[in-house]
């Protein structure tokens, strides 16, 4: 496919050898339907920004319209605050970065008091991100949250940066389904089980917390690293191990969803790697019916935006109507 | 407001070996900018380098738009960003941070530079109108020495230092500032001035003794911090400085909180 994309919303291309014309409009052409609905929550559109990357949202409203977004998954949160740890917490790899930020945020009752009344304003869905230690702090979180008016709770049992390790919770069949089970018995609002990559098979681990009462899956959270500064003989990152994450993920991430969307009933949101349109469609094809995109936010803070135009010009170029034409469309050779 | 911005290069050209100045025309940032701020460069366009590259405003020209960073050539970013050719597009996004504090109070003023940190400090010297300007700016040696010109045209007294003493004083910039505070001994008076307040940007090491200095001194003192970061615009957290708070401490953030603090702020050894 090979493109150009015309001034004023027009696109000019070739499909498939065929040239096409289309008209874009400013952000919905025509009458392609955009809206997903995940856990009986609608989102004007399949594209969230992902928990960790985009704050309480604030700084990216200074670039974009908010308003645009399908939602926002914040900052996860815990119980009390959280300073989060030493830096240096980030360091660059190929295609990718590595991060061990540690959770630092200002806590649930912070959230609630001083950043959810403007997220509120903003005409977006919004997905609280929750981390414990304990089974008990997460079921405390998802009950304060369910008070609230955020739109649905995403699990964290994936974050691999805090010492205290959700991530025990998230890598073993019994794991999940203990916390989801609980959590589920105190959570009011759909409930989302984010997913690690860092397990031998994610199929079951998606399959327990589908029984257990999971609304809906969203995958992947980074996958575990280390990258070593050689002239000075230690990690560069302080915490000495990071998660990954940016386009370097992409392949495993969509494989990953593919496989999750095979053993599950439930809305798949799929992430890892997305930087374009594109990228996102392959989640789709792969059977997420939403995607979210992360470390892009950093380089484009208007990345989630692109992202969206680039789907609709996809949906316009093959005349599809609905994200739901593309989901789980992929046909295997 | 930072905005995303394309802006046309003018020229990048190697100062000394190393060491290269760059210039863009950009209304937006030319006309926002203020001393302190940085600017956050994509060095390349595909996925070779994905995190921006942040870069302090070392110089800006209001009336013909242009705006000048310097830089060291360190690692694969830098090294991209070398490559740049006047008429390329530079993919950026600024002004970022915050600014150093100015004040009609403050009648007479010094700053402290190590090596790159020294650029920062080039458009305080240019845009404060106040009475007194003192410069101290430290170089490995001789061949790194840059912009010293441009520091003797926008100051009243200029002191070099070189580690290797092959140009200026011999020994750290900071030695060298310790001797003529101290050295005058009552209050911080240098030819019968007194600063009001120190900047300082360099190595972590260098600015903990010029605060140290200035606390000694009773003189206000600034410092410019790096750290790695993410997104530039204080959104992910990745660029944490640890900042002193109601007798406890936190994080703070450098590309959004800084990258400026006070001395007294920051906890140096965090
Ligand atoms: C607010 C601020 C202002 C700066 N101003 C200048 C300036 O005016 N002139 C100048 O020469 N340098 C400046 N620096 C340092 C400059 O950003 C780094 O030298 C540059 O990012 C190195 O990139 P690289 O790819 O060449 O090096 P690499 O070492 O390959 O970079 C790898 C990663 O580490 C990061 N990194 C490496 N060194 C630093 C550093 N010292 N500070 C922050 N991140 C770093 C890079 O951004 C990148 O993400 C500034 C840093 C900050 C935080
Ligand atoms: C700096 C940073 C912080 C993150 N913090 C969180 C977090 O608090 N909670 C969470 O569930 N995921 C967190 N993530 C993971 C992302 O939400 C996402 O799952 C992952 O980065 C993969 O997507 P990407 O490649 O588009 O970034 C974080 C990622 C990054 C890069
Ligand atoms: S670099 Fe993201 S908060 Fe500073």
């Amino acid at each position: 496919m090979a493109s150009s994309p015309g001034s004023n919303g027009k696109y000019n291309g070739k499909v498939n050898g065929k040239i096409v014309s289309l008209n874009l409009g400013s952000t919905n052409p025509g009458n392609i339907n955009l809206e997903v609905e995940i856990a009986g929550i609608k989102f004007k559109n399949p594209v969230i920004a992902a928990s960790g990357t985009y704050g309480f949202g604030r700084e990216f409203a200074e670039f974009i319209d908010l308003g645009r977004l399908g939602g926002i998954a914040v900052k996860g949160l815990t119980l009390k605050p959280r300073k989060g740890n030493r830096p240096p917490r980030i360091a660059e790899t190929p295609a990718g970065i590595l991060n061990s930020i540690g959770l630092q945020n200002p806590g649930v009752e912070g959230f609630i008091n001083d950043e959810l009344p403007f997220l509120r304003k903003c005409n977006t869905a919004i997905i609280a991100n929750i981390a414990g230690s304990t089974v008990e702090e997460y079921c405390e979180l998802a009950e304060i949250l369910s008070g609230t008016d955020v739109d649905a709770i995403e699990l964290n049992v994936s974050c691999p940066n805090v010492k205290e390790g959700c991530l025990a919770f998230g890598n073993t069949v019994k794991g999940i389904s203990g916390i989801t089970r609980e959590v589920r018995r105190y959570c009011k609002k759909p409930l989302i089980v984010k997913l690690t990559p860092n397990v031998t098979d994610i199929s079951e681990i998606a399959r327990a917390a589908e029984i257990n009462g999971a609304d809906a899956i969203s995958l992947i959270n980074t996958i575990t690293g280390m990258a070593i500064d050689v002239h000075k003989k230690k990690p560069i990152l302080a915490n000495n191990f990071g998660g990954l994450s940016g386009p370097a993920v992409k392949p495993i991430a969509v494989k990953m969803t593919y496989d999750v969307a095979q053993t599950v009933k439930i809305p798949v949101i799929g992430m890892g790697g997305i930087s374009s349109g594109e990228d996102a469609i392959e989640f789709i094809l792969a059977g997420a019916c939403a995607v979210m995109v992360g470390t892009w936010n950093f380089v484009y803070p208007d990345a989630c935006v692109k992202v969206l135009e680039g789907i609709i010009k996809y949906l316009g170029i093959y005349n599809h109507k609905s994200v739901y034409d593309l989901v789980g469309k992929l046909e295997l050779n | 407001m930072p905005l995303v911005l394309k802006e046309e290069i003018i020229f990048n050209k190697e100062l000394v070996p190393g060491i290269f100045e760059l210039a863009f025309i950009s209304e937006y940032v030319s006309q926002r900018a203020k001393p302190g701020q940085f600017v956050n460069i994509k060095c390349c366009d595909g996925l070779d380098t994905i995190l921006r590259r942040p870069l302090s405003i070392c110089s800006v020209n209001r009336k013909n738009n242009t705006v000048i960073v310097a830089y060291r050539e360190t690692g694969k970013g830098t090294r991209y960003l070398a490559r740049k050719k006047a008429g390329d597009k530079l993919d950026l996004i600024g002004p970022l941070g915050n600014w150093f504090h100015v004040s009609d109070e403050y009648k007479s003023i010094a700053v402290v530079g190590g090596g790159i940190g020294v650029f920062p400090l080039l458009f305080l010297l240019q845009q404060n109108p106040c009475a007194f300007k003192g410069a101290y700016i430290g170089f490995e040696s001789n061949t790194c020495i840059v912009m010293e010109k441009e520091f003797l045209h926008c100051s009243d007294k200029i002191m070099l230092a070189t580690n290797d003493g092959s140009k200026g004083f011999k020994g750290f910039v900071t030695d060298l500032l310790a001797l003529n505070l101290l050295q005058e001994g009552s209050k911080g008076k240098i030819n019968g001035e007194k600063y009001d307040i120190i900047y300082a940007c360099g190595p972590m090491p260098m600015m903990k003794k010029v605060f140290e200095l200035a606390s000694k001194m009773g003189i206000k003192c600034q410092v410019s911090l790096e750290q790695r970061m993410g997104c530039g615009i204080g959104a992910c957290l990745a660029c944490a400085c640890k900042v002193k708070h109601d007798g406890d401490w936190h994080y703070k953030r450098v590309c959004k909180d800084g990258p400026v603090f006070w001395g007294e702020e920051v906890d140096f050894d965090g």
